[in-house]
């Protein structure tokens, strides 16, 4: 599943040579780090060989998502006991994260009782602070009106915000509500207004990090993995020298780089999906009971400030 | 006598070709199941089958969701719309004007299809 990328393509003054590309099945995963303008780059595996404390910058945190508290089907019948397992990963990293982003699909029927399953269960996790944006299983009925009642309270529209910590700029997008027929995630006019107008005054040297349901790069339109107007998103972003782009939905690890902009998906702490295209839909995918865990996990991230340094560990529950 | 027998035996060949081609259509067999009351449109794998369904005005559509995530059903004008249904749940509608409804699901709006209404 590895494969190098031989020789830098984009004029980023950004030495790609070793970077593993991370196409990663969910169970095999990267550590990419980015450090005085060279980006290096681990397998999972190579890790326990490094001393990861070196690797630790200014802030870190954890990502976690698409939890579908409320889904009782094969592919994963107990899906608040994976839930716990994944926080006890979070409780048991070295140094606590500052905060823990989930990037949606909370719930699996925006029931809410299943809301209070994951915030209840989230409560026992060894951080400060939880950000949260919807997926499409939290706003079934209602727009995401409870979503944003509970998890919500203080972010705009349908539910975006952003906020900074240490001289990192993070912004939570929603891209599932208003679909359209035929169409893909969507952000929509009045987001996209709001979302220029918030990264204006920045710094061109500010660190971004996003983070949204639905991948902000086409994983596979086909199948629906992607934003109809992520392309506007990102023109605003790309003056930026670091920007990292957080997603779930397609329940599995990827990431790809396009000039100074990384993309990554992360893992469900539910179930895995099929890798694109490799199987009848996107639904829930059945794997055998002692394989499951090593395709659930979670992701950590490193910043180090003044270095543009950025590590992304994602780590399996198995 | 022998001319008839023969005759018959064409027919009886014929129908049994036109019954296999029906068969292996799904939209024709729908087509032909819509002359006699209700009729249905199941969810399996992210679409909805069949993707058009011919009915008479009047007809009741039902659409039954097979998958393991919720899907819902919604009109692209709005007309008709409904609530996320999990695995198992139904939907029906009644269409008493002719005309073409087209609709998807608003959870995954890849999926898309239509119900004629004659």
């Amino acid at each position: 599943m590895s494969d190098y990328i031989k020789e830098n393509l984009n004029q980023d003054g950004i030495d790609r040579r070793g970077f593993l590309k991370c196409m990663a099945w969910a169970g095999t995963g990267a550590l990419c780090l980015l450090q005085g303008g060279v980006l290096k780059s681990f397998a999972l595996s190579d890790i326990t060989r490094q001393n990861i404390g070196r690797l630790k910058g200014d802030l870190s945190f954890v990502q976690i998502s698409d939890s579908h508290i409320g889904f009782n089907k094969a592919a994963n019948t107990d899906v608040t006991g994976t839930l716990r397992q994944a926080i006890a990963k979070v409780n048991a990293l070295p140094t606590p994260p500052s905060f823990v982003l989930h990037t949606g699909d909370l719930t699996h029927l925006s029931k809410a009782e299943e809301f209070d399953t994951l915030a209840e269960s989230l409560k026992s996790l060894r951080t400060d602070q939880v950000f949260y944006v919807p997926g499409e299983h939290d706003v079934l009925n209602d727009n995401g009106e409870m979503f944003r009642e509970r998890f919500g309270k203080s972010s705009l529209g349908e539910g975006w915000y952003s906020f900074d910590k240490n001289g990192a700029h993070f912004i939570g997008l929603v891209n599932v509500v208003n679909l359209k027929a035929g169409g893909l995630g969507n952000l929509g006019p009045e987001q996209l207004a709001w979302l220029k107008k918030d990264v204006a005054n920045l710094k061109s040297s500010t660190p971004i990090v996003v983070f949204a349901h639905i991948p902000l790069w086409a994983v596979y339109p086909q199948w629906g993995w992607g934003t109809d107007d992520s392309e506007q998103a990102l023109s605003f972003l790309k003056r930026f020298g670091s920007v990292t782009i957080l997603n779930g939905h397609i329940h599995q690890t990827m990431q790809k780089i396009e000039g100074n902009i990384t993309f990554h998906t992360a893992a469900s702490t539910a179930f895995p999906q099929p890798q694109p295209g490799q199987g009848d839909s996107p639904g829930p995918m059945k794997v055998p009971d002692d394989t499951l865990r090593q395709v659930l996990g979670i992701t950590d991230v490193n910043f180090v400030r003044g270095k543009h340094s950025l590590a992304i560990v994602d780590s399996t529950l198995a | 006598m022998q001319n008839k027998k023969w005759f018959l035996g064409a027919v009886l060949t014929v129908l049994a070709a036109v019954a296999a081609v029906v068969s292996m259509h799904p939209g024709l067999t729908a087509q032909a199941a819509d002359q006699s009351g209700p009729a249905a449109v199941k969810i399996d794998n992210f679409s909805f089958g069949p993707e058009t369904l011919t009915v008479a005005a009047g007809t009741t559509v039902t659409w039954t969701n097979n998958d393991d995530v919720p899907h819902t059903i919604v009109s692209d004008d709005k007309q008709f719309r409904s609530k996320a249904l999990d695995t198992d749940e139904k939907f029906s509608y009644t269409f008493s004007k002719p005309g073409t409804y087209s609709y998807f699901c608003s959870v995954h709006p890849k999926m898309t299809a239509k119900i004629v209404v004659k």
